[in-house]
């Protein structure tokens, strides 16, 4: 994230957004950990040992796989503080990755570029509040909210919240890099469609699969001239 | 004191955890933005970044509200509040959750009052399976960046079609997840073909957009034109559902 009008430029301001994310992110491990801590000395309880165990061998395992795949497939997508906030903050690619998208583009500035830095870090810094004050409203309005938001008209409509978001933003981002994303779409239709295994459930684990893909698809593509 | 998944108290704890939340995201919008404005980028242009990302997040917060209900049905307000403002999601939580009350041989949608032991378990399980990005992201950015920052030193329009080639990557594994259910129209159901009917609505949105924007030279039309798609891509998800479903 160095390129500013075409040149490169110090990175001062970067290093101290990573020093903030440091301080930031592992300051709330910590507090995140401590709610569970808390609560279990405030109303005298240990965690069952035998839930904890097993719910961890049922959930963690694959989780920190992803988490781990996921760090180093949305970081340099993100920027440096888009990063530090999104994965504190969550739902980073049917939120914060499509906003950031989605502010550069409107900005017209490359993701490679200070400007794009800052323009990142605004989209996602933006939605992560405004997100956490509608959860908040919707906290205190659960009563008569629920009937509302639960009822069966208005299901369908958040159920294709993925299909709703990625149909313009595939629009948007596909015209302007056709020539590379032939490849990787047509591969993730053949591979979605005829691989029962892969649904919602793993197609997180199916985005880096995609990226290395694109990557090494776009590589070919840029080392034999044709991307020119 | 007597354990309640809705106490008073658990609202507290959660609320310390979303305040810090909320405090990262000022601080961070408030760096940005003065960076933005010492490099030289107008307070216009800035301002129509934080308007278009707000607008753009309603409709997806609004299906995390939704979340939060889903879940409360178990877990009481407080502890889905906290999960689904910070990272985690429906589907990570639902799966955290239904994996340990198994553990306790609970059933996860059938459980009206959990003791305060089985609580702290569901919440240290939900916390520690999700929790590598929060810390590995300090420990590995700088070194990721610095590997992009290398890469536009040695070849710029390589790195630039790099990053673009990281977006398409990630929407593509999304536009085939969309297409997951429709070999069920084998079997005689057209409900798989309902994400697709979703996403073609709002690509068309999203191209009628773009046409206004050339041929009208309505350029604000483009500021709106990714959160009117989401939103009247999730509308006509109502009556293609009623079609097919």
């Amino acid at each position: 994230m160095v390129r500013l009008g075409g040149s490169i430029m110090n990175t001062s301001y970067i290093d101290r957004v990573h020093k903030w994310g440091k301080a930031w992110n592992l300051s709330m491990t910590g507090l995140m950990l401590m709610y569970p801590v808390i609560v279990g000395i405030l109303f005298n309880a240990l965690p069952d040992s035998r839930g904890l165990l097993l719910g961890l061998l049922a959930t963690a395992p694959m989780y920190w796989a992803v988490g781990i795949i996921e760090t180093f497939t949305y970081i340099p997508m993100l920027g440096a503080g888009g990063s530090y906030l999104s994965f504190v903050t969550g739902n980073i690619s049917n939120l914060k990755l499509p906003c950031a998208l989605n502010a550069l583009e409107q900005a017209g500035v490359s993701a490679n570029s200070e400007e794009g830095e800052v323009v990142s870090t605004i989209a996602i810094a933006v939605s992560s509040i405004v997100t956490t004050l509608i959860i908040i409203l919707g906290v205190i309005l659960i009563t008569p909210l629920t009937p509302i938001l639960q009822s069966p008209v208005l299901q369908p409509a958040f159920a294709q919240m993925i299909p709703a978001l990625f149909g313009g933003l595939g629009v948007v981002f596909i015209s302007k890099n056709w020539k590379i994303s032939v490849a990787p779409v047509v591969l993730m239709l053949v591979l979605f469609v005829f691989v029962p295994a892969l649904n919602a459930g793993t197609v997180g684990i199916m985005v880096p699969v995609s990226v290395l893909f694109t990557l090494g698809i776009s590589r070919l593509m840029y080392k034999k001239g044709m991307l020119d | 004191m007597e354990f309640n998944i809705n106490s008073p108290v658990l609202f507290i704890l959660s609320g310390i955890v979303i305040a810090a939340v909320l405090a990262q995201s000022i601080f961070f919008l408030v760096k940005a933005w003065k960076r933005g404005r010492e490099i030289g980028m107008g307070a216009d242009k800035l301002k129509k970044v934080a308007v278009t990302a707000s607008i753009f997040t309603i409709a997806p917060a609004v299906a995390i509200v939704i979340g939060v209900i889903t879940l409360s049905k178990d877990l009481g307000v407080p502890l889905p509040w906290l999960r689904l403002s910070v990272i985690g999601s429906l589907s990570y939580e639902t799966i955290a959750a239904t994996n340990t009350e198994n553990a306790m041989g609970l059933t996860f949608g059938l459980v009206s009052n959990l003791t305060a032991k089985q609580y702290v378990t569901i919440a240290t399980v939900m916390t520690l399976s999700i929790l590598v990005g929060v810390w590995l992201s300090p420990l590995v950015a700088k070194k990721v960046l610095g590997g992009m920052i290398n890469l536009e030193k040695r070849d710029r329009k390589w790195a630039d079609i790099f990053i673009n080639s990281m977006f398409i990557g990630m929407i593509s594994a999304f536009l085939g997840y969309i297409f997951s259910d429709v070999s069920s129209v084998a079997r005689g159901s057209t409900a798989g073909l309902i994400p697709v009917c979703v996403m073609v609505v709002s690509a068309v949105v999203m191209c009628l957009a773009g046409l206004a924007v050339k041929k009208f030279k309505y350029h604000w039309i483009s500021d709106y034109a990714l959160p009117v798609s989401l939103v009247l891509g999730m509308l006509s998800a109502i009556p293609i559902t009623a079609w097919l479903g």
